[in-house]
């Protein structure tokens, strides 16, 4: 408000950059570091993606059996086995204890994203993220604004009551509309309505709530990301004095919330992004023409 | 609250709360609404009797939906690809893997991979002996048209089935529309019949006579307390009620008590007697 009144000129400059920012965020950093460095993470990540959506399906289409089964439990080259722990504590509350494979299972990948930084599943390897991102990047294109995007706490409370729910019902409750595990199985095994439920998903983030699925709805995500809130792997602005207040890292955020702390310094003095809604995904890092962002480790606290 | 045009700092956090509040209450409530639709889906969903054949092992359906995280890893070490998961908008609980006996059955497999393959127990592992599976419970369920009911000799379903003559046996009887020929019914028995859907699969009809049904649809359930007299006499070893006295019958003196049969050499009363042979 009070640099608004003293420095309209500076103002003006800014929405006049935001307004260019917000139409193609990334620009300039393909200018400075070229097309395939502004791209990097998001490649990586792309990869990522499609390879593992890979190792499930060259079973059914090729037959070569690396992985069986989905993202909810799985069997890899026959001997490991991995299961979602969210789907396990559905199991628990519903009164099951499954057996030692699917406790195992779920112990690995629980341990993986304590340790790494439990939202890298949203951003490297959940498959709605391919959704959710195109709808954000059609958005975009678009310029669509506006729309009604519930608070972001909306995802805990799904969580307990997802949880409260399987205690009630006496069955894996979420599991009946779950777009994750029915757009994961369904391109594995087959899909029939289930197409529905992630068009649902494309056009409430595109039409209704900007990146309004992952980022306030899913309690997959949340989940996730209480799992995550201690890991290793964290993204630094630590050249934050570079930076020229372009907004395209807020632009392309999923979470644009977790980079303020770190970059304006607002309630925290080092520039590690410690929020446990950030998944990692490395946009920030790719579209920023300063290189301020950095992946880096939790305990990296410098700054240049 | 003391002004409206000097803003204090207590002012705004008080704000910041209500605002905070308010948000939280809109977010709790939109989140309770959507976890408790999906609860009442589940919940009707798994209450109505499942229409789904499972796979053997499988445990009771409301434990079943509890345990099994619809990963298909059962499905996928069928060999003979009898089970599918079930997609959204199919009659079965989204995700989780059944059978439709009449496309594909269960062979029966010796080792029973499915029930190996699955990491949860939703598939019992006690289950070693597949002649033990309780998949569900084949019905004869059309009496119209099936070809044995009709007096005809097919029996396809009586000859496919793996547990031949104890899950399925064909019982004589009288065809009464001939009046000497003899029916000969498939006749399913509960305690052997595995829910395989062979018989289903192979009925020669184009649709199955036979059918393969859970067995919360197939079976009703007698009362706690019914006793039948004969079970419970041959658990005692003999009568109940003590020795009874056997009143001799006119004409049936060198017969077992209550042996009414008629017998070869019976002839029947001659005309004259209550049948006077009379016609319009
Ligand atoms: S928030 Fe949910 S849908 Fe989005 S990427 Fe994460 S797990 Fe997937
Ligand atoms: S017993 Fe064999 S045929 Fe039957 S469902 Fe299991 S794996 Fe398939
Ligand atoms: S293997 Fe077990 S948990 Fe997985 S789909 Fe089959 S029954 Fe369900
Ligand atoms: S389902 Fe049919 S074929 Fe299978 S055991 Fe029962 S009667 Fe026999
Ligand atoms: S195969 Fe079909 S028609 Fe033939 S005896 Fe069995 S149920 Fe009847």
């Amino acid at each position: 408000m009070n640099t608004a009144a003293t420095t309209n000129n500076v103002a003006t400059e800014r929405s006049a950059k935001r307004s260019r920012a917000s139409t193609q965020p990334g620009a300039e950093a393909v200018r400075v570091k070229g097309r395939l460095r502004a791209n990097k993470w998001l490649l990586l990540r792309r990869i990522s993606q499609f390879g593992i959506l890979a190792l499930f399906l060259v079973g059914p289409w090729f037959g070569w059996w690396i992985v069986k089964g989905n993202l909810s439990s799985s069997l890899t080259l026959g001997v490991l086995p991995l299961t979602d722990p969210y789907l396990l504590l559905q199991s628990f509350s519903a009164g099951q204890l499954p057996y030692q494979e699917a406790l195992l299972g779920g112990g690995i990948v629980l341990a993986f994203y304590l340790l790494f930084g439990g939202r890298l599943f949203c951003s490297w390897v959940c498959p709605v993220n391919l959704v959710t991102d195109a709808a954000a990047w059609l958005r975009r294109r678009l310029n669509i604004k506006g729309g009604k995007t519930p608070s972001a706490y909306t995802r805990y409370w799904l969580l307990a009551f997802t949880l409260g729910a399987s205690a009630l019902t006496g069955s894996l409750a979420w599991e009946w509309v779950n777009p994750v595990s029915m757009l994961h199985r369904g391109l594995i095994f087959g899909f029939g309505l289930a197409w529905g439920v992630v068009l649902a998903v494309f056009l409430y983030d595109l039409l209704f709530a900007s990146r309004g699925w992952c980022g306030h709805v899913c309690p997959v995500g949340a989940f996730y990301g209480l799992l995550g809130s201690g890991a290793l792997i964290r993204v630094t602005a630590d050249k934050r004095r570079a930076c020229d207040d372009c907004m395209d890292c807020f632009n392309v955020c999923p979470e644009p919330q977790v980079i303020r702390p770190a970059l304006k310094a607002v309630g925290q003095d080092h520039p590690l992004i410690l929020d446990k809604d950030c998944t990692s995904c490395g946009r920030c890092i790719d579209v920023c023409g300063k290189d301020v962002f950095r992946l880096t480790t939790r305990f990296d606290r410098s700054e240049s | 609250m003391s002004s409206q045009n000097t803003v204090t700092p207590s002012d705004k956090a008080l704000q910041a709360r209500r605002r905070f509040l308010r948000e939280m209450a809109g977010a709790a409530g939109g989140a309770c609404m959507l976890a408790l639709g999906v609860g009442m889906v589940g919940r009707e969903a798994s209450a109505k009797p499942a229409m789904a054949i499972r796979p053997p092992g499988a445990l009771a359906e409301p434990d079943f939906l509890s345990a099994c995280v619809r990963c298909g890893l059962c499905v996928r070490d069928c060999p003979y690809d009898t089970l599918k998961l079930s997609e959204l908008g199919d009659n079965v609980a989204v995700g989780t893997p059944y059978f439709t006996a009449r496309d594909i059955p269960c062979e029966m497999c010796e080792d029973i991979p499915c029930v190996k393959a699955c990491p949860t127990g939703a598939l019992d592992r006690e289950l070693t002996d597949i002649g033990e599976a309780r998949m569900g419970l084949a019905v004869l369920i059309d009496h119209e048209t099936c070809l044995n009911f009709l007096g005809l000799r097919c029996d396809v379903c009586y000859r496919v089935c793996p547990v031949i003559d104890q899950a399925i046996t064909l019982e004589l009887v009288h065809n009464p529309r001939s009046d000497r020929h003899a029916m000969l019914l498939p006749t399913v028995h509960s305690d052997a019949c595995t829910g395989c859907g062979k018989c289903e699969k192979s009925c020669v009809l184009p649709e199955s006579a036979i059918r393969v049904l859970p067995h919360k649809l197939a079976q009703g359930q007698s009362a706690e307390h019914y006793r039948k007299g004969w079970a419970e006499k041959e658990k005692a070893g003999g009568s109940l009620i003590g020795e009874q006295e056997q009143l001799p019958m006119r004409g049936l003196e060198d017969r077992e008590y209550g042996d009414t049969r008629v017998t070869p050499d019976y002839q029947p009363a001659k005309p004259g007697g209550l049948d006077s042979g009379w016609k319009p």
